[in-house]
């Protein structure tokens, strides 16, 4: 058989989305009820999925390595507290975060490709992708040319990420959209299929510089683009939403969309992230709440 | 790029093994329900002459929750005699604002005491708290305060004409929606001018009892409101009796037939809510992960027990087995079981006699040659449960097709062309409800029209407002509910 059952799609037509649809089921999602065990287990999934970030321009080594010691021990007073998943941190911090956790099996990723805007020649963002990964980098955050899926050079977009991924190599490649950006659900629909399509192993929604980040519609379309790619090819791609997740029940909805969408082989960190810096923090302590019967102050968890 | 050695074999997905909620199940500590409740006649609860009581069992557990009383023939003189006095008394001679306002009250005590009437309607009903909670109580007071503003706007709601009210209404409504029923024909009754006596679904009547403390309580003129429970025989009584002056009702178009018969030659006043076999129709460009949700909002909500309900679904030939594969998986998604979990979505079946109609549908539909789908899910071991199920293989001339099951069964058949699917859509003695999924908006309008039931859902199912009109084509019923539609059965014009 020589029918290449997964050859690309004509990215010029529309998938339909229904956006009143969509926002009706994720109201659905929240009216789960999550209690006991179940939600002790969500919140240290949740945790163990967590992106622990720092992008910013006052980024330096002390900080970064601060953040990566958070990252192994998220909070040592209480035993069975997993590590989160990752750091991610901007391409001159790869080779810093690369050693200070070197043996604990937290990924370091490193954002690339002229983040945020992606405003960059090829040439530029290959070689800045080439170097993180001489650094170091496990995984790759790069950003989609919001300007050419505007101007509806589809083909270029996905030239450009497969070029990228070729370049990462070894290194799993997540593709952000920035949907804050693309704004309605049928380019975020779009956008997630010439990501998966040329190569993505992992879709995200935002750079965290844009408001809206990540929503939960926007998060139920790329779970159900995810699924429909699934079924055409069998390549599990897994689910990366960033930016104004800061609460733990916020997380559990998320959870709860993952498990009742794509299902258990997504629920785990190889398939599913929160990109996030101050989540982590609230699963922690809604985690001591759980185990001790109340709430502690916020002063008792490290801001790292 | 993917390559070819990157294609795996297709998988179902598994929705089970990593994490399941544990249970979430809403409190009944707070509701109250007294071992026996008598007959609400003219603003108190009084013994019935009859001297009997009925047993009203939670359908989840199978055990008794209350007594209820049977209201005999003697009994429903005595409300009909009371809502009179009532009606010449105070209703009629009230102005349209002061029976607003007691309206109004009645919408604000049911959001106030909204948690325990959510609570003891999943109790008595069987259906999952997140409905009775989210949909049921909401909506009947969102009723409640529509047409508590009408009350004193009956001048402008016809142009030209003045309203007069008809006196007496006779209302008999069914099991599936207790509370939002008993609001869909009192709100409209009350704010017309009229005086109400409502008889509750034999299987259900504790909300409707419930309500009734609450109309005590809001302080209505005694008599206004009567409210008074029995079987097929109470309503009867109801529709014969001389005093009424309208009667409404919804329940199945066998008993609609039935009140037909009996109102005949008499010229009293109906409106009939009956049964429906609505079309659900997918077209190949509509948004497929939406359409399946509503397919399960149409079939599943309130485990099928809706007259509307999507229970003939039509999907375009081409882009069936992949819809079909997606419903199959979203239903493993489902949760049955306890009413009162806030996380179940199908509930139990509202009694024993509705179950047994249900499995001998399922049982006529595979002995018909149809093939049947089921979700995998454990039902509890005692009540009554049908798992959600889907009926494919089946045609036109199929009995699964053409007849109401009023249960989770949904039944599946493909067409090819626009006309082919508007045949079939209209091709059933009902006529109440259907919906097209397409993301075209020529196609909405062109089909919409041509199918004859009183409401169209497009890219939606099973939605609801106070200000929407609601009622049946053919044998679907007569008389419109809801909307400024709804006043009119209740008003003469002059």
């Amino acid at each position: 058989m020589n029918t290449k059952i997964h050859s690309k799609p004509d990215f010029s037509i529309t998938f339909p989305v229904d956006q009143v649809g969509i926002e009706d089921r994720v109201a659905r999602f929240n009216t789960r009820s999550i209690k006991k065990d179940s939600k002790k287990f969500a919140l240290k999934l949740a945790l163990s999925m967590v992106d622990l970030t720092t992008l910013e321009g006052m980024d330096s080594p002390g900080k970064v390595r601060q953040l990566c010691y958070k990252a192994m021990h998220p909070h040592e007073s209480l035993a069975d507290i997993p590590s989160v998943a990752a750091v991610c941190v901007y391409p001159s911090f790869v080779a810093v975060a690369k050693e200070a956790l070197r043996g604990s099996g937290v990924k370091v990723a490193s954002v690339a490709t002229a983040f945020p805007s992606g405003h960059a020649t090829l040439k530029a963002k290959i070689d800045e992708v080439t170097y993180v990964v001489n650094e170091g980098a496990d995984e790759i955050d790069m950003v989609i040319s919001r300007g050419a899926f505007f101007r509806g050079d589809y083909n270029f977009v996905f030239d450009e990420i497969a070029a990228i991924k070729e370049a990462c190599g070894s290194a799993h490649l997540k593709v952000i959209l920035e949907t804050g950006e693309l704004q309605t659900l049928d380019n975020v629909r779009k956008a997630s299929d010439i990501a998966m399509y040329a190569g993505a192993d992992f879709i995200k929604t935002s750079t965290g510089k844009i408001v809206p980040a990540a929503t939960q519609p926007v998060t139920q379309v790329m779970l159900e683009a995810i699924r429909d790619f699934y079924f055409k090819t069998g390549i599990m791609i897994g689910m990366k939403p960033a930016g104004g997740i800061r609460e733990a029940k916020k997380a559990l909805n998320y959870l709860v969309m993952v498990k009742e969408t794509l299902g258990s082989d997504w629920l785990n960190p190889d398939m599913f992230r929160f990109g996030a810096s101050t989540l982590a923090n609230d699963l922690l302590m809604q985690i001591v709440k759980m185990e001790t019967g109340n709430y502690q102050s916020a002063d008792y968890f490290s801001n790292d | 790029m993917i390559t070819d050695k990157d294609i795996q074999k297709k998988q179902r997905l598994d929705f089970t093994s990593a994490w399941t909620y544990d249970p979430a199940p809403e409190s009944s500590d707070h509701v109250t329900i007294s071992d026996k409740y008598d007959l609400f006649i003219g603003g108190k609860f009084v013994e019935p002459v009859s001297g009997t009581y009925f047993a009203t069992v939670s359908p989840s557990t199978e055990k008794k929750l209350a007594d209820v009383a049977e209201a005999g023939e003697k009994d429903v003189d005595n409300a009909v005699k009371a809502a009179r006095t009532a009606y010449d008394t105070y209703w009629k001679k009230m102005s349209g604002r002061d029976r607003g306002k007691y309206i109004y009250r009645i919408a604000r005590m049911i959001q106030e005491r909204a948690r325990e009437f959510a609570v003891i309607e999943s109790m008595d009903g069987g259906k999952p708290i997140r409905e009775s909670r989210d949909v049921d109580v909401p909506l009947a007071a969102a009723h409640y305060f529509y047409y508590a503003g009408w009350a004193d706007k009956l001048d402008y709601a016809f142009p030209g004409r003045k309203t007069q009210p008809r006196g007496v209404a006779g209302q008999i409504i069914p099991w599936n929606f207790p509370l939002l029923m008993a609001a869909w024909k009192i709100a409209p009754a009350l704010a017309t001018g009229n005086t109400v006596v409502l008889k509750p679904a034999e299987t259900t009547p504790l909300t409707s009892l419930k309500l009734a403390e609450l109309i005590r309580d809001a302080d209505l003129p005694p008599g206004v409101v009567n409210i008074i429970t029995g079987a097929g025989q109470t309503g009867s009584a109801i529709v014969n009796h001389p005093g009424v002056d309208k009667i409404a009702f919804t329940g199945s178009t066998q008993v609609g037939k039935l009140i037909q018969k009996s109102l005949a030659g008499t010229g009293k006043p109906y409106t009939l809510e009956l049964g429906g076999k609505a079309a659900n129709i997918v077209f190949e460009d509509a948004a497929l992960d939406q359409a399946v949700e509503g397919i399960v909002n149409g079939i599943f909500f309130n485990q099928g027990h809706v007259c509307c309900a999507g229970s003939r679904l039509f999907v375009q030939e081409g882009i069936a087995d992949a819809l079909i594969g997606k419903l199959k998986d979203r239903m493993e998604t489902l949760i049955v079981g306890d009413p009162l979990d806030k996380n179940t979505d199908i509930g139990a079946i509202n009694s024993r006699a509705q179950l047994d109609t249900i499995n001998g549908y399922i049982e006529t539909g595979l002995n018909e040659g149809a093939d049947i789908y089921q979700c995998k899910c454990d039902l509890p071991s005692s009540g009554y449960w049908v798992k959600p199920t889907l009926l494919t293989g089946v045609s036109q001339s199929h009995r699964v097709v053409q007849e109401e099951i009023f249960g989770p069964v949904l039944t599946i058949q493909t067409f090819r062309t626009p006309a082919e699917v508007i045949e079939k859509a209209n091709n059933t003695p009902y006529g109440l409800s259907g919906g097209i999924w397409t993301d075209k908006g020529a196609k909405i309008f062109k089909i919409s029209t041509k199918i004859r039931s009183g409401v169209v859902w497009a890219n939606t199912f099973n939605k609801f407002d106070p200000t929407s009109p609601f009622g049946g084509y053919k044998e679907s019923g007569m008389g419109r509910e809801g909307g400024l539609h709804g006043l009119l059965p209740y008003v003469e014009l002059i």
